[in-house]
């Protein structure tokens, strides 16, 4: 099969310098093309290559899109709608009612789509090109050169010229010229696709390559694209622990107020983040159900919901349960542990014990393609920028607005605020509802990259609470960079020892860490004695 | 001047006391042997496997709710990763457990079953030797030790306590949990250790071996209780308890807590070894489960439901709250995580002293009433602890024992 496949592209080549139009194509080879035999069609398609024209690329595409049929007496296609005889290439009307289709098995299959590709990498239009070329990128063989080499020569377009490139270097690998392949392997040298890569390794083997220059270079070439890809995947990972860490930082930046600020362990912080992933999956779900249209946007209207919902939770628990316990953190940490059972099995109640599907907006999907091995998503790079805005909104909060001041007074002073006229109890209440909401943003924001489940929280509660003892209790730039830096370290560490280790590693570090700086990364200095 | 030994050993548990132990310990050895043995299963007065299982694993949580107690109620240590303890002298015992299986396992192979599935040819080298029942035993003992002594120098030497201290042992058995899910730690993924055949050349599943297991589990509890309140009714238990309430004085004064804290901790971590060690055989399987933050946590639960600093508190709410457990997740299994947290949530807001608190209440308003005695006011807190006062709490010991025999066997 792969000899006849050779030969038919070869062909494609021949037929296009001849270049010699045929209206009405020789009936002997149409017929031989509905033959039972599959030998037979392989032949067919291969004379029909040679000849080049429309009309035979045109019966081929039916041929392929089972729209060719054939009856004793005559053979007809059906191309955009109309119907045409097969042999003369004019068009029939009426359409013939009598209707047995040519079929064909997977050998032929194959050979038909070498053809057709062939056919398309001369196609004037450039995605046509540019999708033809993608698909010859797997098998490529010394055969194609000569076509490839033409088409180089006429391709334009600046999207398949490189790819056109570098099919024919990968055709050359296969050339039996020494001086051809050497060429071709260090033309490869300056590819990013780990293909070429896959390649270049089967030159190192002997009983492929004889030539030991060629073995050499080969070696060589695939030392630099390793280097290459070595960096971008370093660069991907960067990448992802920033997105890592931005899902941390609104998971701790909620928790940096709630324990940081006041004091409070609140263990149900996560089942806060699962409050807000709900919340999304629930607008969602009105969204499909009242405004389909809207569909792309039911994640904005989440924003608010989000919020609230899980502000709403914060405000009831600290009313019911933390209110009472202020100044007795152990107690604090048991008590809301109950709270974070109670809200896990209240969503298990409510939505069932499977993970639900939270799906990202149209707009969030697909991203931004750097370089052909490191793709930016979408929906990591809109988290990372909603963090960002979550955190400036939360400073200007904390910094610029009558309640920040008063949480920052009740902070620094229960005692002396509450004489000066701040009413303490309801800004606990207000501040550990802002705590709550910002966490019920963070997870709005891991619905889109993460499973959505009862439980979801459970995983994020130890990291986050590691954020903020890390940063320094009570700091929002410490909570930040430890954020950001437990992201970023997390990844880099996964690309290189595996997703357990590297969070064992972590966990290490920051014991560690805290060993020696209990006051985490910010300390606030000062000579406080317990 | 010196008290006798005799004259201590009383003050110790006080009368009442020692007969309730005494009763607890002769239930166990003499009453439910003869009850699970020789009478015949037709009879109501026979104790099913399933009461003797479930009494043998209640008694291992009372164990280590004890061990917490001691950290937790004597020295203000609340440890969130106490089931990394206890499940490592459960993985060491497990070890033993699985080489006594020998070739009966279902590839019959001198390996175990999960190392033949990976491929594995040759024991690990931490694998070595624990086909002995004594280095299985020291294994149990040691591992837990040793890792507790080194983690606890470490976190007291930089004086990292309270919710500090909480969060990083949680992170610690969190940690281990990840390590050892996997494959590759060797130690039989998230299925863990189980389908154990044989303990000592005795098979595993004979009633004369579930009831000798019992026993001895009764008898490392009792031991536990007697050490407990050895210690702490000690000079050792009041600089403890010192240290708790106000570390730096006791430091201006001239003591170093760290090695008060080191000790208990490390002590209270072995107990937990034991206390895993006895688990394993009885209940038959071991897994990282054990080592997950709830599991951890839902021990502190136990101790806060019996009564903080007092050790007699800590069995109870294990006994308590296991055994509410044990029937909830079988009569209702969609209720039982309400339960548990509006338990967390109830016992934290309201009865801050425990089930041996609201006792005490309760007894004191009693007593307040017939006497109007403002003398013998005694305060809440549990480090006040007097030995009169220990004697009555004590006193509740056989109240709750016959109650746990009755329930399992109903």
């Amino acid at each position: 099969m792969n000899k006849i496949l050779r030969t038919l592209l070869a062909l494609v080549l021949g037929c296009l310098l001849m270049a010699s139009a045929q209206a009405a194509l020789d009936a002997r080879v149409v017929k031989q093309l509905v033959d039972d035999d599959s030998d037979q069609k392989i032949e067919a398609i291969a004379a029909l290559v040679k000849t080049g024209t429309p009309e035979a690329a045109r019966l081929l595409q039916a041929l392929s899109d089972d729209a060719l049929y054939a009856t004793d007496s005559r053979i007809w296609l059906k191309a955009d709608d109309k119907v045409y005889d097969a042999v003369t290439g004019t068009e029939i009307t009426p359409a013939p009612d009598d209707v047995d289709t040519v079929t064909i098995n997977n050998r032929v299959r194959g050979t038909l789509d070498s053809a057709l590709a062939g056919f398309k990498l001369f196609d004037p239009d450039p995605s046509a090109r540019l999708a033809a070329a993608q698909s010859l990128q797997g098998d490529v063989g010394a055969v194609m050169i000569p076509a490839l080499t033409l088409a180089l020569q006429k391709e334009t377009d600046s999207k398949v010229k490189p790819i056109l490139e570098q099919l024919l270097a990968q055709a050359n690998l296969k050339n039996p010229d020494v001086k051809a392949r050497l060429a071709a392997v260090e033309g490869l040298t300056h590819s990013n696709s780990p293909n070429a890569r896959g390649l270049l390794l089967t030159r190192l083997d002997p009983a492929n390559e004889p030539d030991a220059a060629v073995r050499e270079a080969a070696k060589a070439s695939i030392a630099s694209i390793d280097s290459r890809l070595a960096w971008t995947s370093a660069l991907a990972n960067v990448f992802s622990g920033l997105s890592l860490g931005s899902i941390l930082l609104l998971a701790a930046l909620g928790l940096a107020i709630t324990y940081g600020v006041m004091g409070v362990i609140n263990m149900a912080h996560g089942e806060l983040l699962m409050v807000g992933a709900y919340s999304a999956y629930f607008v969602q779900g009105v969204f499909r159900n009242h405004f389909p249209g809207a569909q792309d946007w039911y994640l904005v209207a989440a924003v608010p919901v989000s919020f609230f919902a899980a502000a709403f939770v914060g405000m009831v628990m600290e009313r019911t349960v933390i209110r009472w316990l202020y100044g007795r953190p152990l107690e604090t940490l048991l008590a809301t542990w109950g709270v974070s059972l109670v809200l896990i099995q209240g969503a298990r109640t409510l939505f069932g014990a499977q993970n639900v599907e939270v799906s990202n907006p149209s707009w969030m999907s697909g991203g931004i393609e750097l370089l052909p091995s490191l793709t930016l998503p979408w929906n990591r790079i809109v988290i990372i920028g909603f963090a960002l805005s979550v955190l400036v909104l939360m400073w200007a909060i904390m910094q610029k607005t009558r309640l920040g001041l008063f949480v920052r007074a009740v902070t620094q002073n229960r005692p002396m605020a509450g004489c000066v006229g701040v009413p303490t109890s309801r800004v606990d209440t207000l501040a550990f509802g802002l705590g709550a909401g910002i966490a019920g943003l963070g997870g709005l924001a891991l619905s889109q990259i993460a499973n959505v489940g009862p439980d979801m929280g459970q995983g994020y509660i130890v990291d986050s609470f590691l954020v903020v003892v890390l940063g320094g209790v009570g700091q929002l730039a410490g909570a930040v960079w430890a954020a950001l830096g437990l992201g970023i370290a997390t990844k880099l560490l996964e690309g290189w020892a595996g997703a357990v280790i590297a969070k064992i590693i972590v966990l290490a570090i920051i014991i560690i860490f805290i060993q020696r700086r209990p006051q985490g990364l910010f300390a606030v200095k000062g000579r406080v004695m317990d | 001047m010196r008290t006798s030994y005799t004259e201590r050993a009383v003050r110790i548990l006080g009368p009442k006391g020692w007969s309730a132990l005494a009763i607890f310990l002769a239930i166990m050895l003499i009453l439910v042997p003869v009850l699970h043995l020789l009478v015949p299963p037709g009879s109501p007065l026979h104790l099913s496997d399933y009461a003797i299982t479930l009494s043998g694993k209640i008694l291992c949580y009372a164990m280590v709710a004890v061990a917490m107690d001691l950290i937790w109620g004597y020295a203000g240590i609340l440890s969130l990763g106490h089931g990394l303890f206890f499940a490592l002298g459960g993985y060491g015992f497990g070890m033993y457990l699985m080489r006594q299986i020998g070739l009966d396992g279902n590839y019959h192979s001198p390996l175990p079953d999960f190392m033949v599935f990976l491929d594995w040819k040759t024991l690990p080298w931490y694998w070595q030797g624990t086909d002995h029942l004594l280095w299985a035993l020291v294994l149990t003992i040691a591992v837990p030790t040793v890792i507790a002594a080194i983690f606890g120098y470490f976190a007291f030497q930089s004086r990292i306590k309270g919710v500090y201290f909480s969060i990083i042992t949680q992170a610690l058995t969190y940690a281990a949990m990840l390590l050892f899910f996997r494959n590759e730690t060797g130690f039989g993924g998230n299925n863990g250790f189980t389908d154990f055949k044989r303990i000592a050349g005795y098979s595993i599943t004979a009633p004369e071996t579930r009831v000798v297991l019992l026993g001895l589990t009764s008898l490392a509890l009792a031991g536990t209780l007697v050490l407990g309140r050895w210690l702490v009714t000690s000079r050792y238990g009041r600089v403890l308890a010192a240290t708790r309430d106000a570390e730096s004085r006791v430091m201006f004064i001239g003591y170093n807590p760290l090695w008060y804290k080191l000790f208990i901790w490390t002590l209270s971590a072995a107990l937990c070894g034991i206390a895993g060690a006895l688990y394993v055989p009885q209940v038959g399987i071991i897994n990282p489960s054990e080592m997950s933050p709830a599991a951890s946590i839902e021990i502190a639960i136990w101790v806060a439901v019996g009564g903080r600093g007092t050790l007699i508190g800590a069995v109870i709410g294990a006994v308590a709250v296991s055994l509410a457990k044990s029937w909830f997740t079988v009569s209702f299994p969609q209720y039982w995580l309400f339960f548990l947290g509006f338990l967390f949530i109830l016992v934290t807001l309201f009865l801050p002293e425990g089930l041996v608190g609201l006792y005490k209440r309760i007894v004191f308003r009693l007593k307040h009433k017939d006497t109007a005695n403002t003398e013998t006011v005694f305060t809440l807190e549990p480090e006040t602890i007097s030995p009169p006062v220990a004697a009555s709490v004590v006193s509740t010991a056989p109240t709750a024992k016959p109650t746990l025999t009755g329930e399992s066997a109903a």
